[in-house]
């Protein structure tokens, strides 16, 4: 399953910092952030609750990245 | 600017006009350290907090930590000024870039702004708008002049001109009326339209555009992979770089009894720091391929990722399907031969000998007849399979077909030299003539197959179904180097498996087709173009990069955008990463302080983002 959240961050390679971050945490297939277009698409691994990997994939990002948001 | 931005914008002003004044002021000791902490925490302050919290969150090397080391140590070696500055700079460059960033998000996004706001709907004899996502299939919508079509659908009353150029980047306006289908993203231009809705928005051309411009940039290229893995090595290297530099020299210099001038060491260690921050090459490069992508949607070339823009770039093979392609798929007249009596009469008798068939052939003598056909005059047709057809126009016996037509009738007829299906035509049993019918050669064909071997295409290859003598007569008008015919839909496929395994690996194949029955084809090549998209939802679900209308041109102006955008992505690199490792080797041996480091930094990104906007103005390639 995949989907789409907007993202709010201020430099590209925090971005990218995001986007291994998320890749990392648990139930997360796959993961693209989009610095330009301030999306990340996050592909969830099958049987995942997304609104609980999401909980956890921006505390991750939190880590990495203090000054980001996801809205989900 | 927002607010996040002005914000910094007076913090910038506040802590450089206390940085001069201070430097101009003659100050010693406890009091001008103290001083100089003014404008050092207005400007740094959220550098400096960010940078401890990435160290208690085990994120040490980012470049609030770079900045907050730099400076810090700057300021314990005794340089103020210099530590100040190098916070200043570093927040100018922050807030030019996220400007230019914002600015440029702004700007596609306004290129592509096509998504309807509302659907007029009548209710009870008055318009309401209501949000296009509740309107459902079959409901009828009125668009006024100047809206745009929220929703795709057929026109059930009135007349009216379409611009189509947010669409497909042409300014020619489209005309539509009663029973025309209507493509949503198209703005109305002149008159009310009636329309029923054959979709739902979220299935309409233009919700479908927006999703694949909106997602376009989330399949990565190959260079920004290499920058991000780029950064991920650079900083930590050049952080463990200025550490030896800092440590090693003068160790090596005490034991040779010299001494070891921990300052100045320590100082080039901290300017290796400044120049460390990867941030022109992280910034530039995604949006460089944003700005390509967004100024080529603009144009009617829509690409569905930076990796296709990337593969686009370096294509060498272009292969075409004919029909649809190359050719407008269809038919008309173009020539009547051997005939003694008027062009326009020998084509009468025909489209009336033919009126009752819906054969494309007949369609397309009907067509160049022009006028109204008055069915009554003509009786007793016979139409015989395979052949062609015997009728009574005017009570003369017409008879209408091909050679077999002819040899049936023992007619003697005239073969033809030219390219097409021949209509012969008898009338009482002797020979009229006959007419040929062709598919027509889209006019900007030759300049498109042109423009292509001028923008570094090294070979053109034609695919199609039809006979060897109407393929290699197109593919000798065109200019196209090789041609196969003859082909069925699998043998395509085939075909160009054939020819990617005969090139080299880094020079790529496109096949350009319809979309119509080449899906395959398609999706087997390197990069698959579907042209003459607007409305077909196959074609934009299986090419890579789509053009909005039929315009072979444009084949070549995707190359050409796609080169501009790697040819600067490229700049930004080299110049980036150039840049950079002089800084680093003239920060190493002392000649560059830190001054030069912050303006390396800040002047090269300011260069680099500036380059990438560049990638946004592909109108006139």
């Amino acid at each position: 399953m995949k989907k789409t959240y907007k993202i709010e961050v201020d430099c590209a390679n925090c971005a990218n910092k995001m986007e291994d971050a998320t890749k990392k945490t648990a139930g997360v297939k796959d993961a693209t952030v989009n610095f330009m277009a301030l999306k990340m698409i996050v592909e969830f691994e099958e049987g995942a609750d997304p609104k609980a990997v999401m909980k956890e994939v921006l505390k991750n990002c939190k880590k990495v990245e203090d000054d980001c948001e996801i809205y989900f | 600017m927002n607010k996040k931005q002005k914000k910094v914008l007076t913090r910038i002003i506040i802590a450089a006009v206390l940085m001069i004044t201070l430097s101009i002021i003659p100050l010693k000791g406890t009091v001008r350290f103290l001083l100089f902490m003014v404008p050092y925490l207005v400007i740094g302050y959220d550098i400096l907090r960010k940078a401890i919290k990435g160290i208690i969150n085990k994120q040490v090397f980012d470049e609030n930590f770079l900045m907050a080391v730099a400076t810090v140590g700057a300021i314990i070696l005794g340089e103020y000024t210099e530590g100040v500055a190098v916070m200043l700079f570093y927040q100018i460059g922050e807030l030019f870039q996220s400007y230019a960033v914002g600015k440029s998000r702004r700007n596609i996004s306004e290129l592509m702004d096509i998504r309807p706001d509302y659907a007029n709907i009548e209710v009870d004899g008055a318009i309401e708008m209501v949000d296009p996502d509740e309107v459902e299939i079959g409901t009828i919508i009125i668009v006024q002049p100047g809206e745009k079509v929220p929703i795709d659908g057929i026109v059930l009353e009135g007349k009216s001109t379409l611009n189509t150029s947010a669409l497909t980047g042409e300014s020619v306006p489209r005309d539509v009326s009663e029973g025309d289908e209507l493509i949503s993203g198209c703005i109305n231009l002149s008159g009310v339209l009636k329309v029923k809705t054959t979709k739902e928005f979220g299935e309409s051309t233009v919700s479908k555009i927006i999703d694949l411009v909106e997602n376009s940039s989330s399949k990565k290229s190959k260079s920004e992979n290499f920058i991000s893995k780029f950064a991920k090595i650079y900083t930590p290297a050049v952080c463990y770089g200025a550490l030896a530099l800092a440590i090693i020299p003068p160790i090596v210099l005490m034991i040779l009894n010299k001494s070891p001038m921990w300052g100045e060491w320590i100082y080039r260690a901290l300017t290796f720091l400044v120049i460390s921050c990867p941030c022109a090459l992280v910034i530039s490069i995604p949006l460089s391929f944003f700005a390509g992508i967004g100024g080529a949607s603009n144009q009617g070339v829509l690409v569905k990722g930076s990796n296709y823009l990337e593969t686009l770039a370096k294509t060498k093979y272009v292969v075409f399907d004919k029909t649809g392609t190359m050719t407008q798929g269809v038919f008309e007249v173009s020539g009547i031969h051997h005939n003694e009596m008027e062009d326009k009469l020998l084509l009468e008798y025909a489209a009336l000998a033919e009126c009752h068939s819906s054969h494309p052939i007949s369609k397309s003598l009907q067509k160049a007849y022009g006028s109204k056909i008055d069915m009554n005059r003509v009786t007793d047709v016979e139409e015989i399979s395979g052949n062609g057809v015997i009728a009574k126009v005017d009570g003369k016996q017409v008879a209408a077909g091909n050679n077999k037509l002819m040899d049936k009738l023992s007619i003697n007829y005239k073969d033809c030299h030219s390219v097409g299906t021949i209509v012969h035509v008898a009338i009482e049993g002797e020979y009229a003539g006959h007419i040929v019918i062709s598919d027509i050669v889209k006019p900007q064909a030759k300049e498109a197959i042109d423009a292509l071997k001028k923008s570094g295409v090294t070979k053109t290859v034609m695919l199609t179904g039809d006979s060897k003598k109407v393929g290699d007569k197109v593919a000798a008008d065109l200019g196209i180097d090789e041609v196969f015919c003859e082909l069925l839909p699998g043998d395509k496929v085939e075909k160009v498996e054939e020819l990617l395994s005969n090139k080299s690996e880094k020079d790529k194949l496109v096949f350009v087709g319809d979309g119509i029955n080449d899906a395959p084809v398609l999706s087997r090549a390197d990069i698959g173009i579907a042209m003459g998209a607007l409305g077909s939802d196959a074609a934009i679900e299986a090419a890579d990069v789509v053009l909005m209308d039929d315009n072979p041109l444009k084949i070549a102006k995707a190359i050409k955008i796609s080169r501009k955008c790697i040819s600067i992505v490229y700049q930004n690199i080299y110049f980036a990463i150039g840049i950079k490792l002089v800084c680093l080797v003239l920060g190493a041996v002392g000649i560059a302080n830190m001054w030069l480091a912050i303006f390396a930094d800040v002047g090269v990104m300011v260069l680099a983002i500036l380059n990438a906007i560049r990638a946004l103005f592909v109108k006139k390639l």
